[in-house]
């Protein structure tokens, strides 16, 4: 301890220990004896009345932030606007029987501002403005999707503003090649499949949105399209059935087309047999790519692999379930919902060089042995990259 | 086709045979119409000549030869039992209608030109279906039961009559959910309802065609004399969510496996008939391609899908649209901003990973 430093004795005039509602003992010691309980009494008498104006009070100071949005409400009906003043009006009428009318228009607007300058910085009128037509537009129905039932608003500032932070602050991607992928016409992407669940293709969405401003358009098993609330989010988020007819049209409509051939047999495999590509379904996506002349890109992802390691499957329950397997891995029906938290892993995404199609002639969709020759060179691709992407890697996680 | 021809139109005692039976006398290059119904219309069927006949029975063939008629509009097959009675009832009607009314053109010489408007229900709805029918694509699950059935039992039919008469042009129009404020339908008295039931986790996308527009491409297509299958139906599509919101409709989230039994509650106090085609369409919804109709037939609708669901909207009783003024009146205070859709998404689309 310092010399100089002095250490008061007392409490500074403050009641002292404890709840600070009681004075302290040695407080009560300097008091006259006898006065004692009748102090007690003449306390206690002025507590309601405080309590009384700090309940007036403190809605003001804790519910302003909370309830800020329906303030805006009352001041059209106080400053002469020119609207729908009769309907406000009498909301404000019924407002004003309320517990809140204590508090001044004034303050409510203060809070307000503030509360918005907050949130959406200095420029916050504009960026309000815009944020409430855009609400407006979500309340009214006046969006549009396309044919596949694609939202783009809503994938844009929802979606994927939700995934980003997932792809730059846990998985920390780092995506190689972006200049392979075209900038405007069809094109389709094909990539490895893993991770149990398929996160590692709403990581590619996000990641090739950032970098080339494209969406992304998946493909996706019949599985997602029957489960609730699943199926109706893929779609709104630009996905479709994975059938020759919906990837013909896609492409043929110009679209950034995404597909995991290895579907189930990839995502599903155990974690033993980490980074080997499975069969590449029956090239369905090769014959597409040739039938409309556009150019596969080969994407190879390392790092979904390690996010679940899947150690294990209960096959019954999931015959019983209609799923293709019910993962178990070293954390998930372990620690409950926690266990579905993905690990850290770090992620390298790289696209290929682009393999042209549109050189072929005519039939040659219809030919299986170039199908199959093809589909044989991409996965090759895929293969070779993964491997050299994880020898670059350091460690999983780093 | 010049002048003296004569069309018969089968169905006419419902609203929508009614009303194309009326504009199609006045056309111009149209003699005479001939409507036919085992009922009489309830309303006014202006210069149509009324012939009390049911198609299920061999005397319709005496109608087409007494009649002299040259083109044939088929329009009794029908959705809703409601009118007609019990689901058998409904059953006979379709098919067996449908048999009757071929074989009579089959036997017709004088006949040129049969029209069948069929529905987009023929492509069934599952969650294995590719997003936009062409109409050389199958429904995924062949229909069991109901009215799909019916509705591909009627195609088959025609089309067996279209390879038996090539002379006969035969025009196949698979017509997508017809709305308008006058529809009475499945789908129309659905939207109708007072606190609307979906499907829980599932947003269907959806398909209308005016009833105006239904009546222009049957008119269309009994003038222009093009053979083949054709989908109608507005442009753009709209999910059920967005219809819902569109309308101000209050709605409330069923699971899936209660949807079939409210449906069944809702059919017994006769508000609304959820049957199983109308609930897979209300899970998985549909959606049908129209470059045939555009290239082909030559046909363009008046009315998007969106601008008939709002016109059939605005003959619901308005909602309250309490969040939309709450938020409107915020946003009067505030600096009006330009639509800042395309430029928000070209912001928010930036470059940096």
């Amino acid at each position: 301890m310092a010399d100089a430093e002095i250490i008061p004795i007392g409490t500074r005039g403050q009641p002292g220990r404890g709840t600070g509602k009681r004075p302290s003992a040695a407080a009560r010691g300097l008091a006259p004896k006898g006065s004692t309980p009748p102090r007690k009494a003449p306390a206690k008498k002025p507590a309601p009345a405080e309590q009384g104006a700090a309940d007036q009070e403190r809605p003001a100071v804790e519910d302003a932030p909370v309830v800020a949005s329906p303030s805006l409400l009352d001041p059209p009906s106080d400053v002469p606007v020119a609207g729908p003043a009769a309907t406000s009006g009498t909301r404000a009428e019924e407002r004003g029987a309320g517990p809140l009318a204590g508090i001044p228009v004034g303050d409510w607007l203060a809070a307000f501002q503030h509360a918005s300058k907050e949130l959406f910085g200095e420029q916050w009128e504009p960026q309000l403005a815009r944020f409430l037509a855009f609400l407006r537009r979500r309340v009214t129905g006046d969006y549009t999707v396309d044919e596949y039932g694609f939202d783009a608003e809503v994938t844009e500032r929802f979606f994927m503003a939700a995934l980003r932070p997932v792809a730059q602050k846990w998985f920390r991607i780092e995506v190689r090649g972006v200049e392979n992928i075209p900038a405007e016409g069809g094109a389709l992407v094909v990539s490895n499949h893993s991770g149990t669940i398929p996160v590692d293709g709403l990581m590619t969405m996000v990641s090739i949105h950032d970098h080339t401003g494209r969406f992304l358009r998946p493909l996706g098993a019949d599985l997602v399209f029957r489960l609730p609330v699943v199926g109706a989010v893929a779609r709104k988020g630009g996905a479709t059935l994975a059938c020759s007819e919906d990837a013909e049209r896609m492409l043929r409509g110009g679209e950034l087309v995404g597909v995991w051939p290895e579907g189930f047999k990839g995502i599903g495999k155990p974690f033993s047999e980490r980074y080997k590509l499975q069969r590449f379904g029956r090239g369905g996506f090769v014959s597409a790519a040739l039938r409309t002349g556009v150019p596969i890109v080969p994407l190879s992802v390392v790092g979904a692999e390690e996010i679940y390691p899947l150690v294990g499957n209960i096959p019954s329950l999931a015959r019983l379930l209609g799923v293709p397997y019910i993962p178990i891995t070293p954390l998930f029906p372990l620690l409950g919902p926690l266990g579905l938290v993905p690990l850290p892993s770090k992620w390298l995404l790289e696209f290929g060089e682009p393999i042209r199609t549109d050189e072929y002639d005519d039939g040659a969709a219809d030919d299986p042995m170039l199908v199959f020759n093809v589909t044989d060179q991409v996965r090759e691709t895929i293969q070779q990259t993964l491997y050299s992407l994880l020898m670059q890697r350091e460690s999983v996680f780093r | 086709m010049g002048a003296g021809r004569t069309v018969l139109v089968t169905g006419v005692s419902r609203d929508l045979g009614r009303t194309l039976a009326r504009t199609l006398a006045t056309d111009p290059g149209i003699d005479r119409v001939v409507g036919v119904d085992v009922v009489p219309p309830r309303g006014d069927l202006g210069d149509v000549t009324f012939v009390r006949a049911d198609i299920r029975n061999p005397i319709i063939a005496k109608v087409i030869a007494k009649e002299d008629v040259d083109t044939v509009v088929h329009m009794s097959v029908i959705a809703t039992p409601g009118s007609a009675g019990a689901r058998g009832t409904m059953k006979e009607l379709n098919v067996i209608g449908t048999m009757q009314l071929l074989a009579a053109c089959q036997k017709a010489e004088g006949l040129r030109t049969l029209v069948v408007k069929s529905s987009t229900t023929a492509y069934g709805a599952s969650s294995r279906d590719p997003a936009m029918f062409t109409e050389d694509m199958q429904p995924r699950r062949p229909a069991r039961t109901g009215y799909a059935k019916d509705v591909a039992e009627v195609e088959q039919y025609v089309r067996g009559f279209a390879r038996r008469r090539p002379d006969v042009t035969t025009t196949l129009l698979r017509c997508a959910n017809v709305i308008g404020p006058r529809v009475e339908s499945p789908l129309a008295s659905y939207f109708r309802l007072p606190v609307i039931p979906t499907v829980l986790g599932f947003d269907p996308r959806l398909q209308f065609l005016h009833e105006t527009d239904l009546n222009r491409v049957l008119r269309h297509a009994v003038r222009e004399d093009v053979g083949g299958t054709f989908n109608v139906a507005g442009d753009g599509l709209l999910m059920l969510s967005q219809a819902l919101r569109r309308a101000d409709r209050p709605n409330i989230a069923v699971p899936g496996v209660a949807f079939g039994g409210l449906g069944s509650v809702l059919k017994s106090v006769r508000r609304a008939d959820l049957s199983p085609e109308l609930v897979a369409f209300l899970t998985y919804g549909r959606g049908v391609d129209t470059t045939r109709m555009r290239n082909e037939l030559g046909f363009e609708p008046h009315y998007t899908t969106a601008s008939a669901f709002a016109e059939f909207a605005a003959s619901l009783p308005p909602g309250s649209r309490r969040t939309e003024r709450l938020l409107g009146s915020l946003a009067e205070r505030l600096p009006a901003v330009e639509d800042d859709r395309p430029t928000q998404l070209a912001l928010a689309g930036g470059t940096d990973g």
